[in-house]
């Protein structure tokens, strides 16, 4: 059996007196593709914002690739993470978000190019060719030059994801990634995850409402609850099979 | 009565006074700008000392008379601590650059803070560290958001500097005034060619500004 990329090992999060997560075990696989679902504030997207190094979590570890994110090893010891820890092993992890968050003072390139120019010291020549290849692959290779506020929706979402990918990580992490999307959008953005899906290589975890979506795409659903994963398997089987009544009637919403 | 006569006789003395006034002004842009900078990050800073310091600095020099500013470091400081500002010039720049540079400080602090949430996310996303995440992400789009306002406060500074006259500084207005107190029937013109002087010195920092608006329309987030 493969060694999990991502462990999360009893898991709290609390924001003042609101307990969000109430102890998450998840393990994810290298190049598994997983989609959260459940009912808004069941701490969906609080799982993915603690693996992107955005939330602290309240107590437990989440480990990646071996490497325990939020503590270190000091004077054998563990601590809480600094800075310098943080970005060592959260590199190889990249986040597309629901409001896209593109960087509205540079162009469309400049946004893919910044990160692998400053961040990872690559070339600007080698940077500038994969950035162009990413923004052709989701269909912008005619904005190069645009920004941001010149692009619709759809098009800036998948600007984000280019811009996500040129980074070559191991593990996406796509926040809702369609809900601030006009509706004739969505499907666009869609095509563009089902295709990086079936290239394969990296992990993927999708917060998402899309439920048929994530039948197709993902190879386990984890359906979250309460701040404690409920169910969780093959779509199939959790989307059709299962007995959980609160994913019955989360489920039933969807499909009015 | 404003005469053609009185308006040659009072234009040369006043041109003397011009370079005290714009020397001060440039003096007090540079160092104000640098201070509202330093406050500005100050107040930002994770160091408690840092953040209360400039706190205080900045509710000091905002809450207090830039007049009485000036007086201070012209004739308290030197009696009260033997500190020797070392010139009417510098005791006049100090006063107006450490007062304007409190009010810009706060426009400092307000654009930064003013910046979405979500970018320094998704800067993090792309794991920039935090210097990196100012620099390339955060800053960037701040001070398209200070220019505007830092425009408005040049101008106010020039206007400001009219108070060295108050330390015995030769400039436009101290020129001023001695013309006035030697014939006070000549006041009115005196007063209005004074107006003109600051008005002229004006224009262009009121076209700086405008410029400064436009450049900072472009590439903003217009959500």
């Amino acid at each position: 059996m493969t060694e999990p990329i991502v462990m999360y090992k009893d898991v709290h999060k609390s924001f003042g007196d609101v307990k969000v997560l109430r102890g998450v075990d998840l393990d994810i696989k290298p190049a598994e593709k997983v989609a959260v679902i459940g009912p808004s504030g069941s701490g969906k997207t609080t799982i993915i914002r603690m693996l992107m190094t955005l939330e602290e979590p309240t107590s437990g570890d989440i480990i990646v690739d071996g490497k325990n994110l939020w503590h270190m090893e000091k004077g054998g010891k563990l601590v809480p993470a600094n800075e310098k820890h943080l970005r060592e092993v959260r590199g190889d992890i990249g986040m597309v978000f629901q409001h896209f968050n593109l960087f509205p003072h540079m162009t469309i390139l400049e946004n893919c190019m910044t990160a692998p120019v400053n961040v990872q010291k690559e070339n600007k020549t080698s940077a500038k060719e994969r950035s162009i290849e990413m923004l052709e692959k989701v269909g912008l290779g005619d904005k190069l030059d645009n920004y941001p506020s010149q692009l619709s929706g759809g098009q800036k979402q998948r600007v984000a994801m280019a811009r996500a990918l040129v980074m070559r990580p191991k593990i996406m992490l796509f926040d809702e990634v369609t809900s601030a999307l006009d509706p004739e959008l969505v499907g666009e953005v869609l095509e563009v995850i089902r295709d990086i899906a079936k290239e394969g290589e990296m992990a993927m975890v999708l917060v998402t409402h899309e439920m048929e979506f994530a039948r197709d795409v993902a190879d386990r659903i984890v359906f979250l609850d309460n701040g404690v994963i409920a169910e969780q398997g093959p779509p199939a089987e959790v989307l059709e099979n299962s007995t959980n009544e609160r994913l019955q009637s989360f489920l039933h919403r969807f499909r009015r | 009565m404003i005469t053609i006569n009185a308006i040659a006789d009072i234009f040369p003395v006043l041109m003397k006074g011009v370079e005290i006034t714009v020397t001060v002004l440039l003096a007090s842009i540079v160092l104000g700008y640098f201070i509202a900078f330093i406050a500005g990050f100050g107040r930002l800073s994770n160091n408690v000392i840092l953040r209360k310091f400039t706190g205080f600095y900045v509710e000091v020099f905002r809450g207090t008379s830039l007049i009485v500013q000036l007086f201070w470091f012209y004739y308290a400081l030197p009696i009260l601590f033997g500190i020797e500002i070392g010139s009417d010039f510098w005791a006049g720049v100090l006063a107006i650059s450490l007062n304007y540079g409190a009010y810009m400080s706060e426009i400092v602090r307000g654009s930064i803070q003013s910046v979405a949430k979500g970018q320094s996310e998704a800067a993090t996303a792309l794991n920039m560290s935090r210097f990196q995440r100012m620099r390339l992400v955060i800053f960037p789009q701040a001070v398209r958001m200070m220019l505007p306002e830092f425009g408005n406060y040049l101008i106010l500074m020039l206007k400001s500097t009219s108070l060295v006259s108050l330390i015995g500084m030769t400039d436009i207005l101290y020129y001023g005034d001695i013309l006035r107190s030697s014939n006070l029937s000549q006041a009115p013109t005196v007063y209005l060619l004074v107006l003109v002087f600051y008005f002229i010195l004006a224009l262009p920092l009121i076209w700086l500004t405008k410029k400064m608006e436009s450049i900072s329309k472009k590439g903003v987030a217009s959500q």
